[in-house]
């Protein structure tokens, strides 16, 4: 028997138990948007493998060729690749969730379910385009005939950083996107612009040591640092300080993002 | 524990109304940030100014307090912005109560939600198990009726067919299946909100309560049509202002709304302009060879003349009459540009419409008129819900002789011939 009492604040008490009872629409309706997504079965997948491999050649040709930047000893298409899947998980779990919200509205305004399940859901989707690069990823390290390193083990671990970024960040956009309509404008611009802050088309190593610390204050350098430390070891060595900054920020944006998003989400059926 | 399976205390709900951006309740990031900077930049700010974007306080529910007990089909009537939604939406979940309480003992789930998160790149399978797990079905429930609710959409062989290539007849029909063999002990309708044609609700009720006669499933009932709800509904409990006006037996609740709703002198004044509309219906009248009355003969003309004052050029408006008989049917309707070909371009300033109509086929009897304006399919303009009542007497002619006892709900006199 379902009892359900209604009191105002009464549904943050039982969010938690409300999210698991939900648990079946959270995993139909990543189901539906991966189908969706790959539902013109050529140009779904054709696209992502494509985007990757196409932004790798031109992220290649200018800093590899042109500015010839360090490598580290690493192949430069690999060095490039590595730290494009992280951020490509990113920004399409960023972009993906903060229309997520207003994409539904009528599933919002008509029922109830834990708002939280919408941009949750479009994270995963953007794991299986991350879960698709990382095969194709695998076929590259073939072709150049490059063994990983060992932490390659340690990899679950900063893509659960990565989880948590695309999400905390994913959080504060989509309940934004609802409150200030004007905000999706913005959200290509902070991809765009965080392409060039984050380290994806030269390895960090090439900022100068004294910024290094003020450059981790991008979350994505943990993350991208922390992929290239597992894939090539050595090679591609963590400055530890700052990735620990990056981590507590990455950390700090998810929880603030969790409880901004908790906060409005009561309104959203009101004002969306 | 009583045994009510809704019981609702003191519920209140508030509602913030920004008075600036009228008709958009959210807000532009780019406005705030003006604001701030102005405010920033502005070393001496003025504090006489009161806060710029002006809010009020409404609240949209007050002190409502009913119990429903299992079993129970409750109709829920009111004006516009009387607070029906309000309950519907409190009830369901999808926005909390500022005050009070409810409790509920059952699985709620909501016809306004037909084919809500239907996706027109699945397939029919596919957006069953999407639509089912929507509306709060399991997994394992829909396999359980996923047969049935095949055979009753009746659309077997497009199955695995994208649904955006469906006609819209299918689209519905699957829509409804899925909705219908929902299993809640609490179902709430909102009529107002509901997708699809009235035909295509009067099904759904149908094939609701035939499955939940045994169950006695508990219906929550929002309707603008009273015969509808008369119908369907033992039980009426009339909303005004946010508060509950009357309970009790549906026929009792639905005539006192209708009274309260009726203008008995034959017109209507609008008391208070708003102000703000695009297009706000200001007067009407029931003429008789151009003076107002209520009391018509079967011969006459009855002449609605109705005053309305355009605010922004609005393209495609028209004006509408809907005529109903006792029962609240809808006897007939008609509009301003039914013998227009093109859209017109309404332009701003006041304007008046007369529709004469000729009483020739109306049945002695009592009825009402609504007037209301709209872009047909667009939006709703203006509706004013005092309706005007007006009464047809019985002229003693040879055709009405007949015509109390004869069937149907209009009266045309037709004169036959003799062929052979």
């Amino acid at each position: 028997m379902h009892n359900i009492v209604i009191e105002p604040g009464r549904s943050e008490q039982n969010y938690w138990r409300d999210l698991w009872r939900y648990r079946e629409l959270f995993w139909f309706l990543s189901w539906r948007d991966i189908l969706v997504r790959y539902k013109q079965t050529v140009i779904g997948i054709a696209w992502s493998v494509l985007r990757p491999l196409l932004t790798m050649a031109v992220f290649t040709f200018i800093f590899g060729r042109l500015a010839k930047l360090p490598s580290g000893g690493v192949p430069y298409p690999l060095l490039v690749f590595a730290a494009m899947m992280p951020w490509q998980f990113f920004s399409n779990s960023l972009s993906e969730s903060g229309n997520s919200l207003v994409g539904n509205a009528n599933m919002i305004s008509k029922i109830y379910f834990p708002r939280v399940v919408l941009p949750a859901s479009t994270v995963i989707v953007s794991l299986v385009d991350f879960a698709i690069s990382l095969v194709l990823f695998a076929g590259l390290m073939l072709w150049y005939r490059f063994v990983p390193d060992w932490k390659i083990v340690l990899l679950p671990a900063f893509l659960l950083l990565a989880f948590l970024a695309s999400f905390g960040f994913g959080l504060w956009v989509a309940a934004l996107n609802v409150k200030y309509r004007d905000f999706r404008f913005i959200v290509p611009f902070m991809v765009q612009f965080g392409l060039y802050i984050s380290p994806v088309g030269f390895s960090s190593g090439v900022v100068p040591e004294r910024w290094r610390l003020l450059y981790s204050l991008n979350p994505m350098v943990g993350v991208i640092d922390g992929f290239r430390y597992c894939v090539f070891g050595g090679q591609s060595a963590i400055y530890w300080p700052g990735f620990a900054l990056s981590v507590a920020l990455t950390g700090l944006v998810f929880a603030t993002g969790l409880i901004y998003f908790r906060r409005t989400e009561k309104t959203f059926a009101d004002v969306i | 524990m009583s045994d009510a399976i809704i019981k609702v205390q003191n519920l209140g709900k508030r509602y913030r109304i920004r008075h600036q951006q009228s008709g958009m309740n959210y807000v532009a990031l780019r406005d705030v940030l003006a604001q701030k900077l102005k405010t920033a930049v502005n070393p001496f700010p003025r504090k006489s100014r009161p806060p710029s974007p002006a809010r009020e306080d409404f609240w949209a529910l007050q002190d409502v307090n009913f119990e429903v007990r299992p079993g129970e089909k409750v109709g829920l009537i009111g004006r516009n912005g009387a607070g029906k939604s309000t309950v519907l939406k409190l009830l369901s979940r999808i926005t909390e109560p500022t005050r009070g309480r409810i409790e509920i003992n059952g699985r709620v789930a909501s016809l306004l939600e037909v084919g809500t998160g239907f996706h027109p790149e699945l397939t029919g399978r596919e957006n069953i198990f999407l639509n089912g797990a929507i509306l709060g079905m399991g997994r394992q429930e829909i396999k359980r009726n996923f047969d049935e609710i095949v055979a009753f959409s009746e659309v077997e062989k497009f199955l695995d067919t994208p649904v955006k290539r469906y006609s819209s007849g299918m689209y519905v029909r699957l829509a409804f299946a899925v909705a219908a063999h929902l299993e809640p002990e609490i179902l709430l309708v909102d009529e107002v909100l509901a997708v699809g044609d009235a035909q295509f609700q009067k099904k759904c009720l149908g094939k609701m309560d035939e499955v939940s006669k045994k169950q006695g499933r508990t219906i929550i009932f929002v309707s603008h049509n009273m015969a509808t709800i008369v119908s369907f509904c033992q039980r009426g409990l009339l909303l005004k202002d946010g508060r509950i006006e009357a309970d009790g037996d549906i026929s009792q609740v639905v005539s006192h709304y209708l009274q309260e709703s009726t203008r008995q002198d034959g017109q209507f004044r609008k008391e208070a302009s708003n102000g703000q509309t695009k297009l706000e219906i200001e007067k009407i009248g029931l003429y008789k060879g151009g003076k107002i009355s209520t009391l018509f003969s079967p011969e006459d003309t009855l002449a609605v003349r109705i005053d309305y004052q355009v605010r922004r050029r609005i393209s495609g408006a028209q004006v509408a009459i809907e005529v109903f008989n006792e029962l609240s049917e809808c006897i007939f309707s008609s509009t301003d540009q039914d013998w227009s070909g093109e859209k017109p371009e309404v332009l701003p300033g006041r304007q008046a419409v007369e529709c004469p109509i000729d009483l020739g086929f109306f049945k002695p009897g009592k009825y009402s008129i609504k007037v209301s304006s709209s872009v047909p399919n667009l939006e709703i303009l203006d509706l004013v819900e005092d309706q005007l009542a007006f009464e047809v007497y019985d002229d003693h002619s040879p055709v009405l002789k007949l015509g109390q006892a004869r069937k149907g709900i209009i009266l045309p006199k037709i004169r036959w011939n003799k062929v052979s």
